[in-house]
Formats: C-alpha cells, structure tokens, sequence
C-alpha cells in the first residue's frame, strides 16, 4: 500500500503540483488548504507524512507543526516545511517546532521526492 | 552348412549349467571371477541375484540357471561369475553371469557350427545363436545381447505392486 | 510541468490579485488591520513562490520586492501610508500585465517595472535590505557546477544523532539507506550507549552509527545527507582512502585505525601491544575499547582492502581455469579414498590398537573435509542455464502465437554440475509444454481477463540437501477431467479409480500420455513428458505438479544437491545393508519402547506424544530369516510428514559414495542406488520419497 502524505498549501497550484509530482511517484495525497484543515484531517487519517507551508491563514505552517508534534499519533510524523529562502528564522522557528526538514521555494518535482525518501524511507 | 552371421573362426568360453555346456563369444566376455557375496535388490525376479562390488563399480548378476528355467545355482568350489559386455538399448552394459563352473576357451570355424533346432531345447530358440561341435559333443552357443536384452530384463521393471501389505 | 499547472498557477494568481486589490482599498480604511496586512503578504508570496515555480521567473523577482516592503509592514518597522497602497496598487496591475503579457508573448515594460521598485524601496528605506543579495531569489539551485570528476574515495562516516532525534519526527534508517544507494557501502551500529530497560526512554535514540562508504559523488553530496539534522546530530566525515594512493601503500593496522578514530590512545596502544595477542581482543579485555569499535575499525579495514582489490578487479584474477574432466577424476579419486576411509575406520575399530585408532580418527576428519572442498569445486549457479532459456521462450512464443515474458528468481542457487547439465534437456521440455499447453494465445487470455502477455517464471532454492527448481506458468491450467479420461481411454488406469488431483496430474508424466488437442511440431507427439520424468528420476530427482484451473501451473523439480557423495545412516536387516540418506532421517527408537504405548497393536508407532505409522523393511523387501527380539525404527521425514522404517539394527553414519545400480535396475522403486562398504560388500540406498508414496498408497488402501 502507497504511503499516504499530506500536502497543506494556501496555494492551489503549489498544491497541485506537489500532489500530482508525489502521486507520480507512488504516493497517496491528502489535501488541505491551511493549518486548521490539516488538524482536522490528521484526527481520523492515517497519514506517513505532511508537507507544509508555512504562510497560511487561519493556522500558519508553525502552529500546524507544533499542534502535530502535541497528538500522541503523530508525535513522529516527518513534516517537511516549504520556506523560501528569505526565510532563515522561519526555518529555524519550525525545527523548534518539531519540522523534520524543509524545502525551499522554488523546487523542482524531482528536489520534493528526493526529500520524501530522505524523511520516508 | 554355417549360420547367418558367423564366417570366421570365433574364440568361445564354454561353461557349463547343471549338465550342459555352453559357449559364449569370447569378445563379450570381460574377465571370470570367483564367486563372491551377491547383493539381492529387493523387489527383483529370482533370476536377478543381485549386485557385486567389481573394483568399485557395482554390477549387475544374472542367475542363468534360473534363466534358463533350471534350478537355482548352488554355490560350490567350481562356481563362478562371467563379467560380460553386452550392448542394452545401445550402451554398453557389464553385466556377470552366474555358471556352475567354466571349462574352456575353444575355437570354432563356421563350418563346426549349425543352426539352432527348432525344438528339443528348453531354451527360447532366440537366445541360441548357433549349435556348435565338440568332440563328437553339442554346446549351445548363446546370443548374450538377446538373453541380457532389454525385454528380457525388463520383467525386473515394476513387476510387482511396489510395496505389497504384510 | 504540464500546460494544465501552469494554466492553474494563472488562474490562481489572477483570483489572488483580484483580492489583493480589494485587500489594498480595505487596508486603505483601516491601516493598522493585521490580518489584512497578513492577507497581503501572504498573496504577494504565493504569487511569488509559485511563480517561480511554473517559470515566471521575472513575476517572482518582481513581487520578491512587494513581499520584502510587507513583510516590513508586517514586521511594523514599515507604516501602512497611502503611498505605499498607491505604489502596491500600481505594482498589482504590473504583476497583472506581467501574467497578460504571458499569454500574448509580449515582453513587458521593463522601466516601469524599475520605476515601481525604486518607488518602494524609497518607501521602506529604513530597512536594511541588501539589495543585491536579495533580488534575484530564483536562481540559487537551479544548475551546480557539474563537480570535477574523481574516482571513488572512501569515507568514514561517523554518525551520532541527539537523543531526541526522533521527536522531529526524523528516522535515521532511511539516511543509512540513501548512503547505501550512493555507493559501495558498510554500517555498523553501536548499540552499547543503550541503557537497561528500567532507565530506557522508549522515544530516545540511542544507538549511532559507523559508516564506511565509497563513492565519487563527493564530500557534499555525503553531508547533504544529513542536511536536516547537521544541528541534532554529531556528524563527522574524513576521507579514508583516495584513489591517488597507490594500492601498494600497507593496509592501516586495526591500532592505527582505533587511533585516528580517537577511540584509543596511542598509549594504551603500546602497552596492548607489548603483549603477543590479537590486538582486537587485547583491547576488549583491558577495557579501553569496546567489542563495537573494535569491529566497526575491522570493517573499515576491510572495506578499504576491499575498495582497493576492486581498483586492482581486473588486472589479478583470482580464478583458475581447470577442465571439467579433471575436476571429475578428483570427484572419482575423493570417492575411493572415502571407501578406503571407511574400511579403515572399521579395521581400526575392531582393533585394540590406541595409536591406529587416533590416526584413522585423523584420517576421517581429513576426509570429510577434502570430500566437502572438492564437491564444492564442482557446484555452478543455475543462472547460466537460466539465461539459455530466454532465447528459447523467445523463439518459442513466437512460433508458437504466444506472447510470453520469461522472469527468474535464485540464478545465484548453486547445484551439482552434472545435475545442472542433465537438468537442461528435462528443462527445455517443461518450458515447452508451459508455453504450448499452458499459456494460451494473446486473444484467449484477453477474453478471460488476463494481461495478454503470459508469464512463465523460474525459479531456483536451496531446501535441506535438495534444491527446488520450479516452472511457473500463468497460463489455463491442467484441466483434471480431460487428463483422466484420457488417461481412462490410454488404459493407464480403471474407469472407476479413485484419484486424488495431484495423482491425476502425476498422470501426465506417463509414458505415452498427451493431452493436447492438436499436434504442433513442438510438443504434443506423446512423447515428452515422460522422458522428463525419467531423466529427473535418473538424478534422484522427483517431480510435483500442482495447478489451478485458468490460474497456470507450477512444475516443482526436487532434486540432490550433489550426485556424488552423501551422508548416509547404515542399518541392517539379517544380512543386508541399506543406506538412509541422513538428511532424511529425523531420529531412530527402539520398537519395543515405542510400540508398548500403543494399544491397537496396528502398524503405528507412539513417538515423543506422536502417532508415526510405520512399515517393516524386512517385509516389504521379502528379507528372509527372524527378527531380532529388539528393532530399530528409523523416522524419516518428508515434506513435514513422518514415517518410520523398521530394521534390525542401526550400524551408525557412512559416508556414501553413491553408485548407480546400471540401467539393468534403473526402475526399481525404493531404491535409489548402491554403494560399497568399508569390507566391500555392496549395501543399498533407499529412495526415501519414492518409499513415501509407496506407504502412501499402502495407507489408502
């Protein structure tokens, strides 16, 4: 069974393209537009892996990783935060928080899966 | 008047079952041994004694009295075992031939042997090749490669239901 | 990057500048509104981001600019003025113009595009953006300089993450895995930091890791790896081995390597070495090193020795060639000495002669161990044979209208070289049949649902002293009723017979047995199968079919490991001698002992609490004279079932050199060969599946 990993961007072309590059290459995707949507989608589902932004309204990248990192089921979940690269305390705001990695905005298909398997094995 | 397949002069070794003699082209004849601890291979007609270590390799040992419808070999001082190659489906085979004793390495020309008789011998006329005479007696002159032929051998192949109730 | 992400990326950043605008007027009214302020920042790096990444590189350079004023304003150091609303407004409808010009292919106007950056960075002046460093956010990673080529070099890698690791939700496990793909790879794990299961704490890592690795993706791509965790983990890597050095440079002894790790003192090195013992062990001893570092320091060792013999590949071969006819007259030598051995070992044991003894104990060992070596200089892999059949499946399933694809598992299995050169015609006969007979032409299969390529897979495995060499089709299956009355029509068995499934595939090994409905040029004469049967037969060998209906078929060849040479148990019965392949045998008991525990007095034994039914040989090989008052039952056991086999006596282990009984005997069930004893008689060995069946059959009856 394809691991299953969850995309959570504001933007629905980044959303897009990060779901239809990961479905690419074997995974299954859920979707969420902003923090508070992936909390609520993390409840029930089984998810490997989120990838996140971190400018979102309602729940930004950073409290979506440090409210993952307080549910139990979750507390190992990898999250990989897309920065961009003027962002240094942002990335150093989310390792504080519990991200597992980052990628930096703009990324190429190939950059987001290389770091998929880093994190996902 | 000579037999179909013999026009030169032939070495024979005759050996004898219970009274008879009989001759066997030397060519087919690999050596003689003293008779030695016979292996029976359950599961085989009587004829079949079993196997012996020659040097090694096992062979293969046929009881020509029982063969030949006699009754079965008696071990004395005098008996023996022919080691014969014979020719089974095409391969050379070894083969030995249990016999009461062997006498003698003879030469025969064609003209000293004649046609097998049709009847009067207890053997199947095929595995005669020929009648040969010998100071003023008969020896029979075996066809070794039909009486070790495959058929004949055969009735050692799944003969009996493999392993029977007891 | 397809049109349809880019044609979405438009879309969205048209919405996203359509509710910028709005957001703008609104924050007009109300300047110190953070969420609005919030709402367009966001927009302006979605935009921006996104941009970049669907091409628009000259969209993401330009609102890096607008994003860079609000992060200020959001910041605070920047106020919300009319002016700044009035020169984003202008920079939205740019941006707008930007995406338009995209569509039409225009170029945009670049001054303006100046004008409106310069206006900005006036307004936020007071901040301390650096302006070169910081326009052009796009091309950072966008092509490296292809790195100098250079040969592999050898890294140790030490690797010891944060106890709390794991709370980033980082594993460990899948960076090794991205070391091991980069190159020829070791790790080596110390797990000695690991305390006793009180203290444990389940979500702390304790263990970390050595790596040895050779690679030439260079010394980055290898700190790459650990990108995300460089500031919760202690990472060191140094070159261990260049390809510059020459080859010839002496190996680093373990102490050196122990000492450059700074796992030990140069110190404690030379009291260590004082003493004349293995280095390793010493230092475990004395304490100063543990038994992980030091066979983590090994395997560095090793796998520097091993890069190295790797480099040196192809000059220094380290095989000789020796003709096949050679290897066999060692085989045949190997097998007298054996006999010989055995008729030492029984000499000397019936004398009384202490010294005899101990060297005829000696001369067994060295026996046993040159029969071993040199029927390991006989075992191949199967793979060669194997690869023959790809040729053959092509032609085939060409002749043949099929289309087939041909896949293989265990080619590295080894197995006797004679087997594997009798197994090649028996082979070729079964691929055959699968694809004549099981896989059905292209059109049938897609009528039935299948994928209109079939597939017949090979595969090879070790199981005990046999290997299992199997040929999987995907093709219609053997069709059980259709065999049976053929097999009814041939006279092969009584209308009325009771047959299980797998007797009545067993069918088709029969001489003169085809089921196929038309006669084509390669299989279907009636004559085949049975010819396979009988080569397989003739390596020991035994054959299994199991099939499903429209599922395929799966041939399953047993066959012995070597032809040669196998360990035997030899028993008696009066004055016969049989041999038990020992890697049957499971245990021998007495009779009397295990039957007293039965009461139905029936052919079943009681062993250890299990019902073993058994058979006499004696009876079932009409062995004259008595039985003994105390009999031996040897169990054997095949395919998890048990059967016990009563004789006389059990003489001990033998080493039997096996020798066929000729084509005179070839077809005697029960009895697989002959070899001879130490005093030269002849015993016989006994084909322990073929008696199976044989007691099988007996049961049902």
């Amino acid at each position: 069974m394809g691991k299953i990993i969850m995309a959570v961007d504001d933007s629905a072309s980044v959303r897009q393209l990060v779901s239809f590059t990961l479905k690419g290459a074997g995974y299954e995707v859920v979707e969420a537009v902003d923090g508070r949507e992936a909390l609520e989608k993390l409840k029930g589902a089984a998810v490997n892996m989120v990838i996140t932004d971190l400018n979102m309204p309602n729940l930004d990248g950073i409290g979506l990783i440090r409210e993952t990192r307080a549910n139990a089921a979750h507390k190992f979940t990898p999250i990989i935060m897309l920065t961009t690269e003027s962002q240094e305390s942002k990335k150093a705001e989310g390792k504080t928080a519990g991200a597992t990695g980052w990628i930096v905005k703009p990324f190429k298909p190939e950059q987001l899966i290389a770091v998929v398997k880093k994190v996902l094995g | 008047m000579s037999v179909a397949g013999i026009f030169e002069t032939t070495q024979y070794l005759t050996f004898k079952l219970e009274d008879e003699v009989f001759a066997l082209d030397i060519s087919k004849v690999r050596e003689v041994l003293d008779f030695t601890t016979v292996t029976k291979v359950p599961r085989t007609p009587d004829f079949m004694r079993g196997v012996i270590n020659l040097r090694g390799s096992v062979v293969p040992v046929v009881d020509m009295r029982l063969k030949f419808g006699m009754e079965a070999t008696e071990k004395t001082v005098n008996t023996c075992i022919i080691i014969t190659e014979i020719s089974l489906d095409g391969e050379t085979t070894v083969l030995g031939a249990l016999a009461d004793s062997v006498q003698e390495v003879i030469d025969l020309e064609p003209d000293q042997i004649e046609p097998p008789p049709r009847i009067g011998t207890r053997l199947k006329t095929e595995f005669i090749k020929g009648m040969g005479k010998r100071d003023d007696r008969f020896l029979m002159i075996l066809d070794i490669d039909t009486v070790f032929s495959a058929d004949e051998l055969s009735l050692v192949q799944g003969t009996e239901p493999v392993l029977t109730q007891t | 990057m397809t049109d349809k992400h880019i044609a979405a990326y438009k879309e969205e950043a048209y919405e996203l500048l359509a509710d910028l605008e709005s957001s703008l007027m609104e924050l007009e009214e109300s300047p110190d509104d953070t969420e609005l302020i919030g709402r367009v920042f966001r927009a302006m790096h979605t935009i921006k981001g996104s941009g970049a990444m669907f091409g628009f590189d000259d969209i993401a350079a330009f609102t890096h600019e607008v994003e860079t004023a609000f992060d200020k304003v959001r910041n605070g150091t920047v106020r919300v003025t009319s002016g700044l609303i009035d020169v984003t407004l202008r920079a939205r409808d740019r941006i707008r113009s930007m995406l338009d010009a995209s569509e039409t292919g225009e170029g945009a106007d670049k001054a303006e595009a100046d004008e409106i950056i310069a206006a900005l960075r006036k307004l936020v002046a007071s901040g301390d953006v650096s302006p070169e460093a910081e326009t052009l956010p796009v091309p950072k990673n966008v092509k490296k300089k292809p790195t100098e080529a250079r040969g592999p070099v050898t890294y140790r890698i030490r690797f010891r993450p944060d106890r709390e690791i794991f709370s980033t939700g980082t594993n460990p496990l899948p960076l090794l895995q991205e070391l091991r793909e980069m190159g020829d790879c070791r790790v080596i794990a110390h797990t000695d930091a690991v305390p006793m299961l009180e203290e444990i704490d389940p979500e702390g890592c304790y263990t970390c890791w050595d790596i040895i690795l050779t690679t030439d993706k260079g010394t980055n791509a290898v700190r790459d790896v650990f990108i995300f965790i460089e500031d919760s983990c202690s990472l060191n890597i140094d070159e261990i081995d260049k390809k510059e050095l020459s080859n010839e440079e002496a190996h680093k002894r373990l102490g050196d390597i122990l000492i450059e790790r700074g796992d030990l003192s140069e110190q404690d090195l030379r009291k260590a070495l004082g003493k004349q013992r293995r280095i390793g062990e010493l230092l475990v001893e004395e304490g100063v090193v543990d038994e992980r570092q030091i066979e983590s320091a090994l395997a560095e060792q090793k796998h520097v020795k091993e890069a190295r013999e790797k480099r040196q590949g192809a000059e220094a071969s380290q095989t000789i060639r020796v003709p096949s006819d050679r290897l066999d007259a060692l085989v045949n030598l190997v097998g007298e000495l054996v006999t010989v051995q055995a008729r030492l070992s029984q000499t000397s044991a019936s004398s009384s002669d202490a010294g005899l003894l101990s060297i005829a104990e000696e001369v067994e060992r060295l026996t046993g161990e040159l029969r071993d070596n040199t029927m390991s200089l006989r075992m191949l892999p199967i793979g060669t044979t194997f690869s023959k059949f790809r040729r053959l499946v092509r032609d085939l399933s060409a002749e043949l209208g099929r289309e087939v694809e041909m896949t293989t598992d265990g080619a590295e299995t080894e197995l006797d070289k004679t087997v594997i050169e009798k197994l090649n015609d028996p082979l070729v006969h079964l691929i055959r049949n699968s694809i004549d007979h099981g896989i059905e032409p292209p059109d049938v299969r897609e009528a039935a649902d299948k994928p209109r390529k079939g597939t017949i897979h090979l595969s090879a495995e070790h199981s005990g002293a046999n290997v299992l060499i199997s040929i999987r089709d995907d093709g219609a299956g053997l069709d059980a009723g259709e065999i049976r009355a053929k097999a009814v029509e041939r006279g092969l068995i009584a209308p009325d017979a009771e047959l299980h499934e797998k007797e009545i595939f067993s069918l088709i090994l029969a001489p003169g047995f085809s089921t196929a409905k038309k006669v084509t040029s390669v299989s279907g004469r009636g004559v085949g199968m049975d010819v396979v049967k009988k080569a397989i037969d003739s390596l020991r060998g035994t054959i299994d079919i199991s099939s499903t209906r429209g599922a395929g078929t799966t041939m399953t060849l047993r066959l012995p490991l070597t032809l040669a040479i196998i360990e035997g148990l030899l028993v008696e019965i009066g004055t016969e001698f049989f041999i038990f392949p020992l890697s049957a045998v499971e245990e021998c008991v007495e009779l009397t002992a295990a039957e007293s525990a039965v009461s139905s007095g029936g052919h079943l034994a009681h062993v250890r609490g299990q019902i073993v039914p058994y058979i006499r040989l004696r009876e079932q090989f009409s062995i004259g004279g008595s039985r003994p008052p105390i009999e031996q039952i040897v169990i054997v056991g095949l395919d998890g079932q048990k059967i016990g086999f009563v004789v006389d006596n059990v003489v001990g282990e033998h080493q039997t050199v096996i020798k066929t009984l000729g084509k005179v005997y070839q077809d005697i069930e029960g009895i697989s060969g002959a070899t001879i004893l130490g005093d030269g008689t002849v015993a016989l060995i006994l084909d322990i599946p073929k008696l199976f069946v044989a007691v099988e059959r007996q049961a049902t009856v």
